[in-house]
């Protein structure tokens, strides 16, 4: 299985990179969930652009969403001794024993987007991730500075009830509008971080607040859900992005579509360049043995109307999402 | 049959009225309805037109469990029929982005009927098969992405209005217009309750029930690919991830509170839909109250073994025995 697995790692990587393995400065494993998302496809399509970019030969092997073909990976590319493997963890917990075996080989781990359980740290050099609250946070903040003095009656779509993200997304944006007492979440409902919830939801909310013209903006958990609620906003006769301000999290490629349309104002990007800084703190730390910090957070770059939408669309829309 | 509605039909139509009544307690103005844009508007659309996509699952669903089976592919079709339709939408006619999401459904059906009555599966575990499976085939189909389209005429399917009504609700009953007029307009109903009741004495007694078994389960693969059509329509797109997921459980759901046994034999058409109607209007209410979202699955759970409870037979055997006893004492 292992030389399989290293046979199959080594055949995609050498389909992936045109490079000649040989012109690369360092050889990086990858161990990637799967194609759970379109977000997590984006992911691995950037880390490809970002390893090319800076002439890393990339392994990349796909667990299909299972912890044990995760294992096997990181073993495959310990056999193979590269500079530094890159783990994408699908569960926080029942890392130790493998990544202590890439400790003893001394090659350096670095989490992506999602964290281990605790009793790990001295395990891995640094993990790379987005912090929801921050996200959360940030939607808050371009809410209460766009709708300034006014009254402003805000609706939540959350996300899967019980998913730390969707927690984390309430909590960082309920701190935001705290500090502004003409700012209230006046309904708040899960979309499941679907399109279908998401619509189902909004139009529940729109009957339940007098037809929606006492509603001054949607905050949504993730751009899936506001898409739906947009488009259940315009079925309703009201005007979303005009009547309504809506602001959501994740900056998928649609929700630019629906910037450049009018129809939206605003979203928080979940990067998925999760791999590049990934990369210059594992190239920083082989080259000059400089120590990154635990935790590497990703910038949450919020994305308005006047961003040039269309670009940020085009730019996207080929990444897999 | 005589009648569409008769007594037992009793506790699902007070159930109905119960929850109505509970909705427009948390909700003052859920009755209330007006036109926008030449479409009715308001609460109780929204529980028709949410309510769709479970009312044509329980449309195939309870003949299946009629003839003693169950389909728990049904969700799974609807990610696969949602797929086609939304990757052809932009490039082919209506008639055929219909034809090929419906044709898929058909395919579907035939294979969990063959399995079922020609290899003689378990349902559950034949179905199980394309449960699994088919939602792989809708994501293969979409490759991962949510597939948007904006094809005016299949946009018209989930969006568009007849006569002020919704076009999915209008389809839906149109459908169940069409089965019903097909299972009780002849004796097909009928077999299909006697391939449920005991299928080796309707063997016997030369009822073609192999014949029956696959019939049932394509019908229901068609009207879970229509439904799969109206889902992916309304939302311009298809979520091979999420479209029709869990729906199964709800079909199955809406035709047991529909009173269908789960041991095949005499089902109703009408009180499977309005066991989906109930199931809606449950849920437009949830939506509507305010409560906080952890408590949305806790109240549906509630309110169902209410609706069953109403139902048992045993049960009510005990309420006639406490009014009689009350009735000596006074």
């Amino acid at each position: 299985m292992t030389l399989k697995a290293l046979f199959a790692a080594t055949a995609s990587a050498a389909l992936l990179l045109a490079l000649p393995a040989n012109a690369a400065e360092f050889t990086i494993g990858f161990s990637q969930i799967g194609s759970e998302s379109g977000w997590r496809a984006a992911e691995t399509s950037v880390s490809k652009q970002e390893a090319s970019k800076r002439k890393v030969n990339l392994k990349i092997a796909d667990a299909q969403q299972k912890q044990e073909n995760q294992i096997k990976a990181i073993r495959s590319f310990i056999a193979q001794n590269v500079d530094a493997i890159f783990l994408a963890p699908v569960v926080s917990t029942g890392w130790d024993s493998v990544l202590k075996e890439a400790k003893e080989a001394k090659i350096p781990v670095v989490l992506l987007d999602r964290d281990i359980d605790p009793s790990g740290k001295e395990l891995y050099l640094t993990a790379v991730t987005s912090d929801s609250v921050h996200e959360g946070e940030v939607a808050g903040d371009w809410l209460a500075k766009t709708v300034g003095a006014k009254a402003c009656n805000i609706v939540e779509l959350q996300g899967t009830v019980g998913a730390s993200v969707a927690a984390n997304r309430k909590k960082g944006f309920d701190t935001a509008i705290a500090k502004h007492a003409n700012l209230k979440v006046v309904r708040s409902q899960t979309g499941d971080f679907t399109r279908a919830k998401g619509k189902e939801v909004m139009e529940s909310f729109i009957k339940a607040e007098g037809g929606g013209k006492s509603i001054c903006a949607v905050y949504a958990h993730n751009d899936d859900m506001m898409v739906g609620a947009i488009q259940a906003m315009k079925e309703a006769g009201l005007k979303p992005g005009k009547e309504i301000l809506t602001v959501s999290i994740d900056a998928v490629p649609d929700i630019f579509k629906a910037m450049v349309a009018g129809e939206a104002n605003a979203t928080v990007e979940l990067t998925p360049n999760m791999a590049g800084p990934a990369f210059d703190a594992v190239a920083a730390f082989k080259e000059k043995g400089t120590v990154p910090p635990k935790w590497i957070q990703t910038e949450s770059r919020l994305l308005t109307a006047t961003d040039n939408p269309q670009k940020e669309y085009d730019s996207k829309k080929g990444l897999g999402y | 049959m005589t009648g569409l509605l008769p007594r037992r039909g009793l506790a699902q139509i007070l159930a109905l009225i119960v929850i109505l009544a509970v909705d427009r307690v948390v909700s003052p103005q859920f009755f209330d309805l007006r036109l926008q844009d030449g479409r009715l508007f308001g609460s109780l659309v929204d529980v028709l037109n949410r309510g769709t996509p479970v009312a044509l699952l329980s449309l195939g669903m309870v003949l299946v469990i009629a003839t003693r089976g169950i389909d728990l592919s049904v969700g799974a079709v609807m990610a696969i029929s949602g797929a086609i339709a939304a990757s052809l939408a932009d490039t082919h006619s209506l008639a055929v982005v219909l034809a090929a999401a419906l044709g898929a459904g058909l395919i579907c059906g035939l294979w969990n009927g063959f399995l079922v009555a020609v290899l003689g599966m378990q349902p559950i575990v034949a179905t199980l098969i394309l449960m699994v499976a088919g939602r792989g085939v809708a994501q293969l189909i979409t490759e991962g992405r949510i597939v948007t389209f904006s094809s005016p005429d299949l946009v018209w399917l989930g969006n568009g209005s007849i006569l002020g009504l919704p076009v999915p609700v209008a389809i839906a009953l149109g459908m169940l217009i069409l089965t019903g007029a097909v299972v009780r307009g002849s004796a097909l109903g009928l077999l299909i309750e006697a391939t449920g009741g005991n299928a080796r004495a309707s063997e016997l007694a030369g009822v073609g029930t192999r014949a029956m078994i696959l019939a049932v389960y394509v019908w229901c693969g068609v009207c879970a690919a229509l439904a799969g059509v109206i889902a992916a329509a309304d939302i311009m797109g298809a979520d091979a991830n999420n479209a029709g997921l869990w729906l199964e459980l709800d079909a199955i759901l809406a035709v047991v509170i529909g009173g269908t046994s789960l041991f095949g034999g005499r089902f109703s058409l009408v009180l499977a839909v309005l066991g989906a109607l109930i199931i809606q209007t449950m849920n437009t209410g949830i939506l509507l109250s305010g409560y906080p979202p952890e408590f949305n699955l806790l109240v549906k759970a509630v309110v169902v073994l209410a609706v069953l409870l109403l139902q048992s037979p045993k049960l009510s055997g005990f309420a006639g025995v406490v009014t009689r006893l009350r009735g000596t004492k006074a």
